[in-house]
């Protein structure tokens, strides 16, 4: 019994190793463990051996049950991993291959940059307001101290519908619009379109954008306006930015300045962007009017405050290194897809 | 504005500064430099030499041999020029230098001609002489200057000496930018005096004094202004005895370095003085004046009149005109006439220095379409006061120069001149208001170094005439501000009350909308928001479609740009077609974009502004990928309830049987549909192309970014296919109706799955399937409430002659 017992381990333990299929493996545990396998048979076998032999006997066969198990067990792992190896070579692909895109669209240069900016005013608490594109004289130029007559009137080449209707020059007027409701304090961005009498070509658009600031409250001085507009170059060029403010004039702010942000391409050492001086003008701004202020229902001896207006392209222009305006408003595809 | 530097620092003696420094300490007081230029760029090694003797080259018959004294030495140079002769005094360069261009004056090689000894034609040659093209300018600056050779110096010029010096070109000329309010600054006075404030240095002006002849001009001309509303003031002095020569060559110098060409003493005078001080004036052949008697009046409708360019001019009664006692002589501040120009015989001239209407010159130049350089000094509005100054300085020249004998006196026909301005100094409120600390006797200092008189009795600051600009506290804080400078003033942030920073409830659906567009992969276009009337007829619209009602721009770029958008499709088209003709493959483009509704026509008050979501694509998709697009924006938006499709909505640059109107909650929130292909050929897409508009402001009533989490469904979803034949004319959203209206709230959801039309199906209808999906939130349905929904459904469908397929 004993050596018939150890025969059919070796026998089996030999097919296991010897085995080299999943299928193979499986008739081997079925010839030795299963209802008719040889180890079955032994067990079978067990009314001939002696009572006394029996648990004995008993135990032996169990004991090579379990390490035929383990056998069939350890061999079965192996075969698989050895299987799955294969199907894993057969599947190699060739990841240099296109990717499948989604075909995502792309957001026009213009509104990347403008958001960009409304995300820099709102985080220091400013609303972003609209205001009308037809607008009224009154509004783009009468309440911003420009009367009839004035000479900016003509320097802007003003789209007109008629005598009291012009196509804004400028977003100024919502400053105007959002003074006149009365809710003070005012801090405001107002992005859009605006309109001046100029030929398309490459550095000229009709149609364009800015995007105009406003803060009124008591005691804003013109500290607080380089201080905003500082921090809003940094945000916006970058931590290292410089910012230079250059006396000017617009009717309605006073004292008035255009303001220069050291170049951002090269850092201010000076290159073609900045044509050699390393510095490139960004915007106008200014302390509002003390007129501009009563004509809206404010009193300048109480409040002050400040304006600022970008032109939005001219940062687009400038950011994306876009040497030609017109490119802006073909919608060519292989320019919108770059951004 | 161009001037050279060193007719600033005849009038600010103490000015020392690179170019650099001035052109940087200028902008940030206000001047600002826009650039300047030296004008002895690559001019090195130039000196005044004289030509002892001229042989001929022994192997060229169109050179000679000339030797140079050149002071230290004679040199030998060969030559080509053919205007070279024995004792002329000529500029050299010698071996190692340079000049700045070529002799045919064609543009300045940006780092000039270096000159080198060497020998031509196997002479040897040790410089070169030049010409006025080579030393950089022109014969317009020197007119002196020959044509085609060598540049000729008078004979007293000391050989050996700096030629460059000798030329006037030792010089920089700097190019300003003046702000319209700064009339005063456009003039070398104005801008020596914001020198000498910003150098901290004394503005010392030219002393006028003029030497007259002890006659009276009253006896020479008398003066009547009849529109005193357009001439506030008219200065007239008469010289007489006029001996027209070149002008002196300091001033020559001047004037070319401002760009403007000397001409001869008397012009010169003219345009140095306006210059100078910013006054245009105007010189007339005194003989030619009527009655020795001017008269300002306007002109008559119709009138026409000759300038003295020759040209014939149509005036109107807002063009002011200078006349004499028969007739129109000049148009004031314009343009002198033909018939009272100053010819070089001239003996008797009658200078005029007036001070205009600022707007009306403005506007009449530009009615009669000739702006000048006087006309467009005049419409900034000039000071009184600077005209009879400018007058006085103009006949102390005059004389000065030898150019003729100076009348007495002045005819000065003058407005009562405004007295001067006060405004208050309130030094606190200064620094308040600049966020500074300055102390008041800076602030004083500065107002002194501007000629801002102080008086301490009263606390005020007296504004001189020639500061129209400054007009109350804000303006008296920016002279302190510039002059302390900007770049002092520190940084801060805004104090007081925090504010929340926002965007409204419309700009976050317009950035949803660009989040959708581009998911779905259209790109973001923006166009003109004024187009041609031209388009209606492009989109097929009919004639009497209030469409065609716009606001009109009444001064457009051209008929292509003169109405602004009623329609949103014509921009996004024309970009679709601009792709198309690039062929380039496959293009989808949205824009969000504005139309303008006049409400009442002519325009009275501002128009409807509605933003329009518009998107276009042609190439792989369909009316139902459009359809996709519209949808997938709706739910992010929060409106998830099902858009009815009306298919009748009828637009004419839409295909007939492929187009419709969307609304939602009743109300027509958009349209969709394929282009027709008349209007595809309008704009040139030669393939199938799709467009769908979304009414903003619609989209803003219906909208929401609210959500509620609904839970995930617990309970086992019951599916049920139907399989119907259905009448042609029958739409898929007709049986949709039906299913949502009778499904009840177990319908979870449906979807198409089949659809199909052909020779399984009998003539005149289709074959459609739905899936249903059925599910109760709060238990497992059973089979008779799946059964009970589903003969509902049936019922309704069956009323629109459907049958279920069997």
């Amino acid at each position: 019994m004993k050596e018939r017992l150890a025969k059919i381990r070796e026998e089996i333990l030999e097919q296991i190793r010897s085995c080299k299929s999943l299928e193979g493996l499986n008739e081997v545990r079925v010839g030795a463990l299963g209802k008719k396998g040889a180890l079955t048979e032994i067990l079978k076998g067990m009314k001939d051996v002696e009572p006394a032999e029996r648990p004995r006997v008993g135990q032996m066969v169990n004991e090579v049950r379990a390490e035929l198990e383990r056998a069939l067990e350890s061999e079965k792992e192996k075969l698989e991993n050895a299987l799955q190896e294969v199907r894993l070579k057969s599947e190699v692909i060739d990841v240099t291959l296109p990717a499948k895109k989604n075909q995502v669209g792309h957001r026009h240069p213009n509104t990347i940059v403008q958001e960009e900016v409304e995300r820099i005013f709102v985080g220091m608490g400013y609303e972003v307001v609209e205001g009308p594109e037809v607008e009224k004289d009154y509004y783009n130029f009468e309440a911003l101290n420009t009367p009839k007559g004035h000479p900016a009137r003509d320097e802007q080449d003003t789209f007109y519908i008629n005598g009291e209707i012009v196509l804004r020059t400028q977003t100024s007027p919502v400053q105007v619009r959002t003074m006149e409701k009365g809710k003070l304090p005012i801090r405001m961005i107002a992005p859009g379109r605006v309109y001046r009498a100029d030929e398309v070509d490459a550095t000229h658009s009709p149609v364009f954008h800015q995007i105009e600031g406003l803060v009124i409250d008591k005691n804003i001085t013109f500290a607080d306006l380089k201080g905003t507009l500082a921090e809003f170059a940094r945000e916006l060029f970058g931590e290292e930015t410089k910012v230079k403010f250059r006396p000017h004039h617009f009717p309605f702010t006073e004292p008035s300045a255009e303001v220069d942000v050291s170049c951002f391409k090269c850092g201010g050492k000076g290159c073609r962007f900045c044509k050699g001086s390393g510095w490139i003008e960004i915007l106008g701004c200014g302390m509002v009017h003390p007129k501009v202020l009563s004509m809206s229902g404010i009193d300048p001896e109480e409040y002050s405050g400040f304006a600022f207006g970008v032109g939005l392209e001219r940062i687009t222009l400038l950011k994306y290194e876009i040497d030609d305006m017109r490119l802006l408003y073909e919608n060519d595809a292989r320019f919108l897809k770059q951004f | 504005m161009n001037t050279a530097l060193s007719w600033i620092k005849a009038y600010v003696p103490g000015l020392s500064c690179t170019d650099q420094e001035y052109c940087d300490a200028m902008t940030l007081s206000g001047t600002k430099v826009e650039g300047y230029v030296r004008t002895d760029k690559n001019l090195e090694k130039i000196v005044i030499g004289q030509i002892e003797r001229i042989d001929r080259h022994p192997d060229a018959d169109k050179l000679v041999v000339c030797q140079v004294n050149i002071g230290t030495e004679t040199i030998q140079i060969v030559t080509g020029a053919p205007n070279v002769e024995v004792g002329n005094k000529v500029p050299v360069v010698l071996d190692g230098g340079k000049v700045a261009g070529g002799h045919d004056g064609g543009p300045l090689p940006e780092d000039g001609i270096a000159i080198k000894a060497g020998k031509l034609r196997g002479v040897v040659s040790n410089g070169m002489m030049c010409s006025i093209e080579e030393l950089g300018s022109s014969r317009e600056m020197y007119p002196e200057a020959p044509e085609n050779g060598i540049y000729i110096f008078p004979q007293d010029a000391p050989i050996g000496a700096d030629a460059v010096e000798e030329l006037g070109l030792r010089d920089t000329v700097f190019e300003y930018e003046i702000t319209n309010n700064r009339v005063d600054c456009y003039s070398i006075l104005g801008i020596a005096r914001e020198a000498a404030a910003t150098f901290r240095k004394p503005f010392v002006p030219p002393a006028v004094t003029v030497h007259d002849n002890g006659e009276d001009v009253h006896d020479y001309v008398s003066v009547e202004v009849k529109d005193t509303d357009l001439c506030s003031r008219y200065c007239a002095r008469v010289c007489k005895n006029i001996k027209i020569a070149p002008s002196p060559r300091w001033m020559q110098r001047r004037l070319a370095a401002a760009g403007i060409r000397p001409i001869n003493n008397l012009v010169d005078i003219t345009n140095y003085v306006m210059a100078e001080y910013g006054q245009p004036m105007h010189a007339f052949n005194l003989d030619t004046v009527a009655g020795h008697k001017i008269i300002v009046r306007r002109a008559k409708d119709g009138d026409v009149f000759q300038t003295l360019d020759g040209q014939m001019r149509k005036l109107d009664s807002e063009v002011l005109m200078i006349c004499d006692a028969e007739k129109e002589i000049g148009i004031a501040g314009i343009m002198g006439g033909e018939n009272s120009k100053i010819t070089d015989d001239v003996t008797c001239v009658l200078f005029e220095a007036a001070t205009f209407n600022g707007p009306n010159i403005r506007k009449s130049a530009k009615r009669i379409g000739m702006r000048t350089d006087a006309s467009s000094i005049f419409e900034k509005g000039l000071d009184p006061v600077n005209a009879a100054a400018a007058i006085d300085r103009a006949c102390q020249l005059i004389e000065e120069l030898g150019c003729g004998e100076v009348v007495g006196g002045m005819v000065d026909v003058c407005q009562p001149i405004k007295p001067l301005r006060r405004i208050k100094f309130e030094p606190d409120r200064i620094n308040r208001f600049l966020g500074t600390q300055i102390e008041v006797d800076e602030m004083l200092a500065t107002f002194e170094r501007l000629e801002l008189e102080y008086d301490s009795q009263t606390g005020e600051i007296l504004i001189p005439s020639f500061r129209q600009d400054l007009e109350g506290f804000a303006d008296i804080a920016e002279e302190v501000a510039r002059f302390y400078g900007y770049d002092r003033i520190p940084t801060t942030l805004p104090s007081g009350e925090a504010t929340t920073g926002r965007i409204s409830f419309a700009e976050r659906l317009e950035q949803k909308a660009r989040d959708i567009a581009e998911y779905c992969g259209f790109s973001q276009a923006m166009t003109f928001s004024f187009e041609s009337p031209r388009v209606f007829d492009k989109l097929q619209i009919e004639q009497d479609s209030p469409l065609r009602r716009t606001v009109t721009i009444s001064n457009p770029l051209g008929e292509d740009y003169s109405i602004m958008r009623t329609v949103p499709l014509n921009g996004i088209l024309t970009s679709l077609a601009f792709n198309y003709n690039r062929r380039n493959k496959d293009v989808k483009l949205y824009e969000l974009c504005k139309i303008y509704l006049p409400k009442a026509l002519p325009l009275t008050e501002l128009p409807e502004e509605r933003t329009q979501f518009v998107l276009g694509f042609y190439g792989e998709g369909d009316f139902f990928t459009m359809k996709g697009v519209v949808e997938e924006y709706l739910e992010h938006v929060g409106m998830r309830k099902r858009p009815v499709y009306d298919p009748k909505a009828g637009r004419p640059y839409l295909h007939p049987g492929r187009q419709a109107d969307i609304v939602y909650e009743d109300t027509q929130i958009g349209y969709l549909g394929e282009l027709h292909p008349r209007t595809a050929q309008q704009y040139g897409i030669g393939t199938k192309a799709y467009v769908a508009v979304l009414d903003m402001p619609c989209i803003v009533e219906k909208a929401t970014f609210d959500r509620k989490y609904e839970g995930i469904a617990k309970y086992p979803a019951v599916s049920r296919d139907i399989s119907m034949v259905v009448p042609r004319e029958i739409l898929a959203g007709q049986i949709e109706a039906i299913l949502a209206q009778r499904g009840g709230k177990i319908l979870e959801s449906f979807s198409l799955f089949d659809i199909y039309e052909g020779s399984q199906i009998k003539e005149g209808f289709k074959s459609i399937a739905y899936t249903l999906t059925f599910r109760a939130k709060d238990r497992t349905l059973e089979e008779a409430d799946v059964s009970a929904a589903m003969r509902k459904i049936l019922n309704g469908l069956e009323h629109l002659g459907i049958e279920l397929r069997q």
